[in-house]
């Protein structure tokens, strides 16, 4: 076992999840497959809100995978970074959204 | 880009037998991944077997105006591997005996062979159905002796296949050097001028897609419609389809993955996308590949790897039609290349 979290390798054992649970994983990887497949989606797009939410979810497995899928969709760089801008806006916005709820309530305590 | 070929720089990946260890070490040897030939020993597909010979690929020299990092010929300036006219004569002999449907010169750059022109008429003349000649594009516009070229072609009906890695300036010049993609969209519009690539025409143009880096070429028709909106919408370029091939670990690229800690996982990726039906249509099933010297190989990257194909007569001299049908093909787990999701040979995807 490696000695660090987050060991790059552990991801080309992710399909090895199904080992301890066959039905279960089978599902989920079934399920994952259909959800990247041409949809009302283009499979592009779903790369990048890939990307997006690798990056809210601070998953370095995602991140690895999904810019590797950008790349082999021929998506820019620009458009990888601008989607990750995406998710910090929205991450941003969420923490600030919330200072409403801290105004009405020091408003409501106070006199 | 590289600056010189791994040749001139007695790189030691210029001696193909350490290219071939490299390829057979770990992760194969130590049985992390499972080697090409178990995979069709799986499927009953070994020894891997011809089904004919439609493809006489000839690679006419390894001279080359560009050094582009991913080359799998290790092509260059410096390359004087060059194919004389007896050799070339005894190729279109060999050819008219085949009755392969297809010819398709590549090299290096073809046209910098001094004889070029005299093969591409000569063998013109024996009427194989598609007559391919893989051009980089900016050979066209590296001399005002090569401006012509798109003329010749036309007069004697040429497939031309061009590469072009990609529609934006940025990645073009990062894989092949700075100037390439203006002198390539100003080579592709001089194509469309005399007819090529243009919707409708017979005078075929198809582009070549590979990936500028140690990933895999997605697929390859949502790539082909982002080509042609592309450099429509920003040069007015014209062409007919968009071959997605896949970058084998073979040569500078292979020194690429291995000096950038890429090769791994590379191979990885290759072995995890090996596709059993992408395995049955592998090219060097159909092709035969000679060298600038004569000698025969299952394909352009055996040949780069010097490994002799399987039969009696190993030159063209010897060309035996019947012999070379029955041989075994060489493999070696660079061949993972040509099986990887929808699989990649000369002529893009091949399932």
């Amino acid at each position: 076992m490696s000695d660090i979290y987050y060991d790059p390798k552990d991801l080309r054992n992710f399909g090895k999840i199904t080992e301890w649970q066959k039905e279960l994983g089978e599902k989920f990887f079934d399920w994952y497959g259909a959800v990247f497949a041409e949809g009302a989606l283009s499979a592009r797009e779903k790369s990048l809100i890939a990307i997006a939410v690798a990056h809210s979810e601070s998953c370095p497995y995602c991140i690895d995978a999904f810019s590797k899928d950008a790349l082999q969709r021929g998506i820019s760089k620009e458009e990888m970074m601008e989607a990750v801008h995406v998710a910090g806006a929205i991450k941003s916005g969420a923490t600030m959204v919330h200072s409403v709820q801290m105004m009405n309530k020091v408003n409501k305590l106070s006199m | 880009m590289a600056v010189k070929s791994l040749l001139a720089r007695k790189d030691d990946l210029s001696i193909t037998a350490n290219q071939l260890i490299r390829l057979n070490s770990e992760p194969f040897s130590n049985g992390e991944l499972e080697s090409f030939r178990k995979k069709l020993e799986k499927q009953g597909l070994f020894p891997l077997k011809p089904t004919g010979l439609d493809v006489f690929q000839v690679n006419v020299g390894y001279m080359c105006n560009q050094v582009c990092s991913h080359c799998h010929v290790d092509a260059g300036p410096d390359r004087k591997e060059i194919m004389t006219t007896e050799t070339m004569q005894i190729c279109i002999d060999v050819l008219k005996e085949s009755g392969a449907k297809t010819l398709d010169l590549t090299g290096g750059a073809p046209e910098m062979n001094p004889n070029f022109r005299w093969f591409v008429e000569e063998a013109s003349k024996v009427g194989v159905e598609d007559f391919i000649v893989r051009s980089n594009l900016t050979i066209i516009r590296a001399n005002k002796k090569y401006y012509d070229l798109p003329d010749f072609f036309k007069k004697h009906n040429i497939h031309v296949i061009s590469s072009l890695p990609y529609y934006k300036r940025g990645k073009t010049d990062q894989q092949r050097g700075d100037g390439v993609f203006d002198k390539s969209i100003k080579a592709l519009q001089t194509l469309n001028d005399v007819g090529y690539g243009v919707p409708g025409s017979d005078l075929k143009l198809d582009l070549v897609y590979n990936p500028s880096g140690a990933f895999l070429p997605g697929d390859q028709a949502a790539m082909e419609r982002d080509f042609k909106e592309a450099l429509k919408e920003d040069f007015d370029i014209d062409f007919h389809n968009l071959f997605a091939i896949t970058n084998l670990p073979v040569s500078r690229f292979l020194e690429y993955l291995v000096a950038s800690g890429n090769y791994e996982d590379y191979m990885y990726s290759l072995v995890e996308a090996y596709n059993p039906v992408a395995a049955e249509g592998v090219m060097c099933r159909n092709t035969i590949s000679v060298s600038w010297d004569g000698y025969l190989f299952d394909c352009d990257f055996n040949q780069m790897l010097a490994l002799p194909i399987n039969a009696k007569g190993k030159h063209l001299k010897d060309f035996n039609l019947d012999d070379l049908n029955k041989r075994d093909i060489t493999i070696s787990q660079h061949c993972f290349g040509c099986t990887a999701g929808a699989g990649s040979s000369c002529q893009g995807t091949v399932v």
